[in-house]
């Protein structure tokens, strides 16, 4: 099959599902549609550094908890009337979404570009422990922040708002979701095809030519990781607004760990693969781990699997389907 | 006489207490395939490495026709017109050929644009199908790397080196295992690419050097013992003694 017809498939099939739920009234599965939609955003973010730039971040939480905390941060202070800051203007926070999401993107490229300019000194397994060591320098941070919470986290008690939506209906808000995925994936793939991401790929797998066709790779690593950060960023304000809820856990290793499955699982660099993976995820999680709180041992005999089977995951074993015709 | 494109002065480097260039003068001038050869551990390699910029040297200078880029990267002395080619493959090999190619006529130009697609793009396609006809890939354009033999892909090498319009270009053993034919075939290459670069060969194939080579310089210790043509070289009882042996 081409892969073109599997990403088309996957992406209508979580459509449909999302659809179909919230036509026989299952907001609880929309809901679970709206999880995919929003881990395989982050997993995408992650795609392009790991998948095509073959960096391997165990940090990624660090984005997805920025963002997730600049929606708390922003959404906490316009909830309690409480300015975040009064001079030079009065900015009492916000609980738009439009808003929210920038300011998701910017934080989670800026921090993207700080962690990227050191760690990409590094690179095989110290670049892994490095990144690793800032998601725990984060995930401490936040847990000594009592302002915006500590521990427990921040609550945010009404979802944010969309011009014209009414976010609290859930199929309105996995549209919205759904929309952002499918406009990130776009961009993705025409950054794929696109001269920076030729060479991006071509990083990955002979730095020394890259550097003697006169570009240096370090370089197009740092602005993958940046966009990829930001990517990420946003999806983790998406999930704190899915959640309604930030705590330091978005922070966790865990988190990047997980998003690094998804992608294995998925199919490593393609780009509906975070897809696909997510998909996958959210789908064991429910029925394994309704009959085993151990259903992550099922996860992993799974994971060992297509690892074994090569970097292809679902996709490239989709793929592999010889089409009729 | 013309200004050599590639010159060395007094480039010197040393390892701890090895020094692996010492005071080396070397010039490549236009039109011309210049041989540089010597035993093993000679410091051929990291001469090499000094010129393209890989390595610093401890002191000298390296000029690209006339410009002191001692002090510069790799991309920016590639963007510069330095072309080389590797001992062993460099290639993305998942990627095509012209993939592999495009990469060096996209890093020429020095900008990389993110919002346009590669294969779309004629002012990408054309010059890299254009040196992939140079050296007779034209047909594997699209084959990936990893899937061509071993002459084919020290051709694309080639066409790399080539597509970057290059001022000067260095070879690092572009013959090692070819075969009879393949030598044959690829010397005949060199030399129609040395009218547009001349080359820095680094070669062990003494046939081959001699047959192709304009001029031969000879490295030992990191000292360049002798320089001069083929011939010349070939009567040097310094370079008999310490490398090439008598003349049978
Ligand atoms: N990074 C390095 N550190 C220490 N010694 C080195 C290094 N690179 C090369 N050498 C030494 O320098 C000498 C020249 O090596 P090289 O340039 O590879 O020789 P050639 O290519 O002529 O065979 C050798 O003795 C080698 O062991
Ligand atoms: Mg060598």
């Amino acid at each position: 099959m081409a892969e073109r017809w599997i990403n088309a498939g996957l992406l209508a099939g979580l459509g449909l599902v999302a659809l179909w739920a919230w036509a026989a009234g299952a907001p609880f599965t929309v809901t679970l549609a709206t999880k995919v939609a929003i881990l395989a955003l982050a997993a995408a973010g992650l795609n392009l550094a790991l998948g095509i730039g073959g960096l391997v971040s165990l940090g990624h939480a660090v984005f997805f908890g920025i963002g997730g905390y600049a929606m708390g941060v922003l959404a906490s202070h316009a909830q309690a009337y409480d300015p975040i800051f009064t001079r030079p203007f009065v900015f009492e926070g916000t609980k738009s979404m439009p808003f929210i999401w920038l300011a998701a993107i910017a934080v989670g490229a800026l921090a993207a570009w700080v962690i990227g300019r050191i760690s990409l000194r590094t690179s095989g397994v110290y670049f892994i422990m490095i990144t690793l060591a800032f998601g725990q320098m984060f995930y401490y941070l936040a847990i000594s922040w009592p302002a915006y919470g500590g521990e427990d986290g921040l609550s945010i008690y009404v979802r944010n708002g969309f011009p014209g939506l009414d976010t609290l209906d859930p199929i309105q808000f996995f549209g919205i979701c759904f929309a952002i995925l499918l406009i990130v994936l776009w961009c993705m793939a025409r950054i794929a095809a696109s001269p920076f991401g030729l060479a991006l790929n071509a990083a990955r797998q002979a730095p020394t030519r890259v550097m003697a066709s006169g570009i240096d790779p370090d370089r197009l690593r740092l602005w993958a990781f940046v966009v990829s950060g930001a990517v990420t960023g946003l999806a983790g304000a998406l999930y704190a607004d899915l959640n309604r809820f930030v705590s330091p856990t978005m922070f966790s290793w865990q988190v990047s760990g997980e998003l690094i499955v998804l992608i294995i699982l998925g199919g490593v660099g393609r780009l509906c693969g975070p897809v696909a993976g997510a998909a996958l995820f959210v789908v064991l999680e429910q029925w394994l781990g309704g009959l085993s709180e151990y259903w992550q041992v099922f996860l992993g005999l799974l994971l060992l699997a297509v690892v074994l089977a090569g970097r292809g995951g679902i996709v490239g074993l989709l793929a592999r389907v010889p089409s009729r015709g | 006489m013309a200004e050599p494109r590639l010159s060395l002065r007094g480039v010197t480097r040393a390892f701890g207490a090895l020094r692996v260039s010492d005071a080396v003068d070397l010039d490549l001038r236009q039109g011309e395939i210049h041989a540089l050869i010597g035993p093993n551990g000679a410091g051929k390699s990291t001469l090499i490495a000094q010129i393209c910029g890989a390595l610093r040297p401890d002191a000298g200078r390296i000029l690209l026709e006339g410009r002191d880029v001692t002090a510069w990267d790799v991309p920016r002395r590639a963007r510069a017109g330095l072309g080389r080619t590797f001992q062993v493959s460099s290639l993305a090999s998942e990627d095509t050929a012209l993939q592999n190619v495009m990469l060096a006529v996209a890093g020429r130009g020095g900008r990389l644009r993110v919002w346009s697609r590669a294969l779309g793009r004629g002012d990408l396609t054309a010059p890299a199908r254009e040196a992939l006809a140079q050296v007779g890939l034209e047909g594997e354009a699209h084959t990936p790397v990893g899937a061509l033999s071993h002459g084919a892909w020290r051709r694309v090498e080639i066409a790399c080196a080539l597509a970057m319009a290059p001022r000067a270009l260095v070879m690092d053993e572009p013959l090692a295992g070819l075969g009879t034919e393949g030598v044959a075939d690829l010397s005949a290459l060199l030399r129609r690419v040395k009218v547009r670069a001349p080359i820095l060969l680094v070669e062990h194939d003494m046939d081959a050097v001699f047959a192709l080579a304009d001029r031969v310089s000879v490295l030992v210790g990191g000292r360049i013992i002798a320089t001069g043509p083929g011939e010349a070289i070939r009567q040097n009882a310094g370079v008999q003694d310490a490398y090439l042996g008598p003349v049978s």
